[in-house]
């Protein structure tokens, strides 16, 4: 019996062994402060100056304040509205091209593109931020460069559309490259001869990145959805710097990180940790929702296809 | 094989790589341990005017050589460096003797939160100054540092009275002069004020840069303090004042629509600039407008003289309601192990006549000595950023009337809030009452203590 067992050697237990370095770190930095912070929602608990306001339990207090009396839907409308100005030109052009760095026919030399489409996300979002706004200030090299082709001039700071659209930009920017060369991988991935075969069938390169190319990169699709969602949700540092804070003009790019972080200024952790909840409640709503609605849908694509099939 | 070697051989040196990084940290946590105490001065500030003045103490001589300084700059836009000096402050009892903070410097708009708090320490008792030493330094710079139990607890080396500074060659076309006393005369009060911005109009300059330009004129006037009794905030009819004004200004294009502090704003103020004039202070001479008027900055190895951009072509005067920005005042903290040294700093930087003078002539800076000053204002000083006007004279008339009875440990949170929310309103974004709600809310997620 004890002999048996010695001669088995497990290997199963290094498996664990070597996962609990992710366990401890998933505990002490992830897992402990994501429950503390459904603790400290339930708090009243500030500084003002030197002086220490609670901790004193108000219930749900803190959540009454955030529902009655703050603005976190605008926020998070605002949020959501420059994220789709930023992901939908994204995704247009990573698709268009990972399309054509990865068509055969075309015989594109891509290393030198990747490379430079991938660098905006190299830099950080402060500094490149920081950049813009000296670019685009009122008395600016864009501003100058207007005036200097007899075009009047632009607050773009000042401006709703401007600010937006500067943000949604600069997340275009810094992402699209990561993008492309995620949907490339996905593009690579599928098997060359279905492409073939599309092509002796006599389907140009429209029908094929159509009813081959964009059916097989649906998981993959749905995953840059996701990682872009989640992302948008907490986008911060590009509008915290382009606006001083202050998500002008109105408020109207106040993201909800941005109305987050305003009350971590006065460390205010009650209503700060119940903006947080409402955050992590959100993007996991909206996370299962998408991820729900895309990856059902190959399925129903092909049974659609074999039903044209059929009827053909 | 080979594979196998290599893995081995990378292993290894990221083995011997994170040894080598435990090496080199450890030396450095041994030089911090408290073996040499009292020889690290730590000092907290939001740029580099203390630092630049740091020098004249290192001339006296009294600073120990082997004594380490570290200044510790935070800038203060958004709070940032109170939030940095709190937090540093709130360790201060745990932290290692020579990671607590000797010194902080405080500024006008929130003296009154370290002062009542006992983070800060009484110059007289604690630190040593005496009162014949603090005399001869002007009574407000030393009542807005005293607590509600009369325990003064910081000094300063200057006097901060309010100042207009206006372009001499736009004067002279607008005005016909560009003598201080007669553009006083034009300036005086609020109705010649706006007259003057119509005239400098029609002839193509603004009168002011941006929309708080004029901000603290207002503010320092305001009937009552930002917070009353009840932690309600009051907005102050002398505010809405300014709003109106400002509004004024933006729609008529009496102002090139800039925010303090930014590029444009400082652009202004150069050889390209068209604006009459920015309302300032008397550290705003030396520490901005002197670097923003050169067209070659002397960083680039351009010098300060008649002949660089428009250096010379600025004088001052008293402008149209007497008011004070800033100020900067030298705290000790509690906890201190640097109090010889602190005592010797305060003392020479802040009572000593000679170096309150010499700094005054050096620099153009107007310095915390009642006496000094009256004598330099008689004397034939005179400045050639100034065009050659003794402004001493100026500042020794208007600094014994500033009143700073009105300030709250709120100030410069509110101030903030309410300049960026009225911003909207200017760019004719929003109505007035949306711009207050604005104010309101920024203020509320600021001071949550407070209401509306």
């Amino acid at each position: 019996m004890m002999k048996k067992k010695s001669k088995l050697v497990s290997y199963a237990k290094w498996g664990y062994i070597f996962l609990i370095p992710f366990f401890v770190t998933y505990l002490i930095f992830s897992l402990i402060p994501l429950v503390s912070t459904f603790y400290n929602s339930f708090f009243e608990n500030y500084m003002v100056g030197l002086m220490k306001v609670g901790p004193k339990f108000i219930g749900i207090d803190n959540y009454k304040a955030v529902f009655l009396h703050s603005e976190l839907l605008t926020y998070l409308k605002n949020t959501l509205i420059i994220w789709a100005m930023g992901f939908i030109p994204q995704i247009f052009f990573s698709l268009l091209l990972a399309a054509w760095f990865t068509d055969l026919k075309l015989r594109l030399k891509t290393g030198a593109f990747k490379t430079i489409i991938y660098m905006p996300n190299l830099i950080m979002a402060a500094a490149f931020s920081m950049l813009f706004f000296a670019m685009f200030s009122d008395s600016g090299p864009v501003n100058n460069l207007l005036t200097y082709l007899g075009l009047p001039s632009y607050r773009f700071l000042s401006e709703v559309a401007g600010t937006r659209g500067l943000i949604a930009f600069l997340n275009f920017l810094m992402w699209f490259g990561n993008t492309t060369i995620i949907l490339m991988a996905a593009i690579m991935g599928i098997d060359g001869s279905l492409f073939e075969a599309a092509r002796i069938d006599g389907a140009n390169s429209w029908q094929t990145f159509k009813r081959i190319t964009m059916p097989l990169i649906k998981p993959i699709l749905a995953y840059v959805l996701i990682t872009s969602l989640i992302g948008g949700i907490q986008m911060f540092d590009v509008p915290q710097i382009l606006t001083n804070g202050e998500g002008n003009p109105n408020r109207t790019s106040m993201t909800a990180m941005m109305y987050l972080n305003k009350h971590l200024f006065s460390k205010n952790y009650g209503m700060a940790g119940a903006v947080s909840v409402i955050l992590f409640i959100i993007t996991c709503i909206l996370s299962i929702f998408v991820f729900k609605f895309i990856t059902n849908d190959p399925d129903k694509i092909k049974v659609k296809k074999k039903k044209k099939g059929g009827s053909l | 094989m080979k594979k196998k070697l290599v893995s081995l051989l990378l292993v290894c040196i990221m083995a011997m790589m994170s040894l080598v990084g435990c090496g080199t940290k450890k030396p450095a946590v041994a030089t911090q341990t408290p073996e040499n105490q009292g020889k690290v001065l730590n000092i907290y500030c939001w740029n580099t005017e203390f630092q630049d003045r740091f020098e004249y103490f290192k001339k006296s001589g009294k600073l120990p050589a082997d004594m380490k300084v570290n200044f510790i700059v935070t800038p203060s836009a958004n709070n940032a460096y109170q939030n940095a000096l709190d937090a540093a402050l709130l360790k201060q009892d745990s932290a290692a003797a020579d990671d607590k903070i000797d010194l902080f410097l405080v500024e006008a708009d929130y003296a009154l939160k370290y002062v009542n708090s006992d983070y800060s320490i009484d110059v007289i008792n604690d630190v040593g100054l005496t009162k014949e030493d603090v005399a001869g330094q002007y009574q407000y710079t030393k009542d807005i540092v005293t607590n509600t139990s009369g325990v003064q607890k910081g000094v300063t080396w200057q006097a901060t009275p309010g100042l207009f500074a206006y372009r001499r060659s736009i004067a002279k076309e607008v005005l016909g002069t560009d003598d201080p006393v007669k553009v006083q005369a034009a300036l005086n009060g609020w109705t010649a004020f706006d007259a003057v911005a119509v005239k400098a109009n029609k002839l193509g300059y603004k009168m002011l840069s941006g929309y708080d330009d004029s901000y603290r004129t207002f503010s320092n006037n305001m009937a009552a303090p930002w917070v009353d009794k009840n932690n309600k905030i009051v907005v102050d009819a002398n505010l809405m004042k300014w709003v109106d004004q400002t509004k004024t200004y933006t729609d008529k294009s009496y102002n090139n629509k800039t925010s303090l502090w930014d590029t444009t704003w400082a652009k202004d103020q150069g050889p390209t600039g068209k604006v009459f004039g920015f309302f300032y202070s008397t550290w705003g001479i030396n520490f901005t407008l002197l670097g923003n008027s050169l067209a070659t900055p002397t960083t680039e190895g351009g010098k300060a003289e008649v002949g660089n951009g428009i250096f010379g072509d600025y004088a001052v005067c008293a402008g149209p309601q007497s008011y004070y920005w800033g100020g900067t005042w030298i705290c000790a903290a509690k906890g201190t192990d640097d109090l010889p040294v602190i005592k010797d700093l305060m003392y020479t930087m802040t009572c000593d006549s000679a170096t309150l003078k010499s700094i005054t002539t050096d620099t153009q800076d107007y310095t915390n000595n009642v006496a000094a000053m009256k004598e330099i204002a008689a004397s034939s000083f005179k400045s050639d950023f100034l065009g050659g006007q003794n402004h001493i004279a100026l500042f020794s008339e208007v600094a014994p009337k500033i009143d700073m009875s009105k300030i709250s440990p709120y100030d410069q949170g509110l101030n903030e809030s309410f300049q960026n929310a009225f911003h909207d309103y200017f760019n004719g974004k929003v109505e007035i009452g949306v711009a207050l709600d604005n104010f309101y809310k920024s203020a509320i997620e600021k001071y949550p203590n407070l209401s509306r």
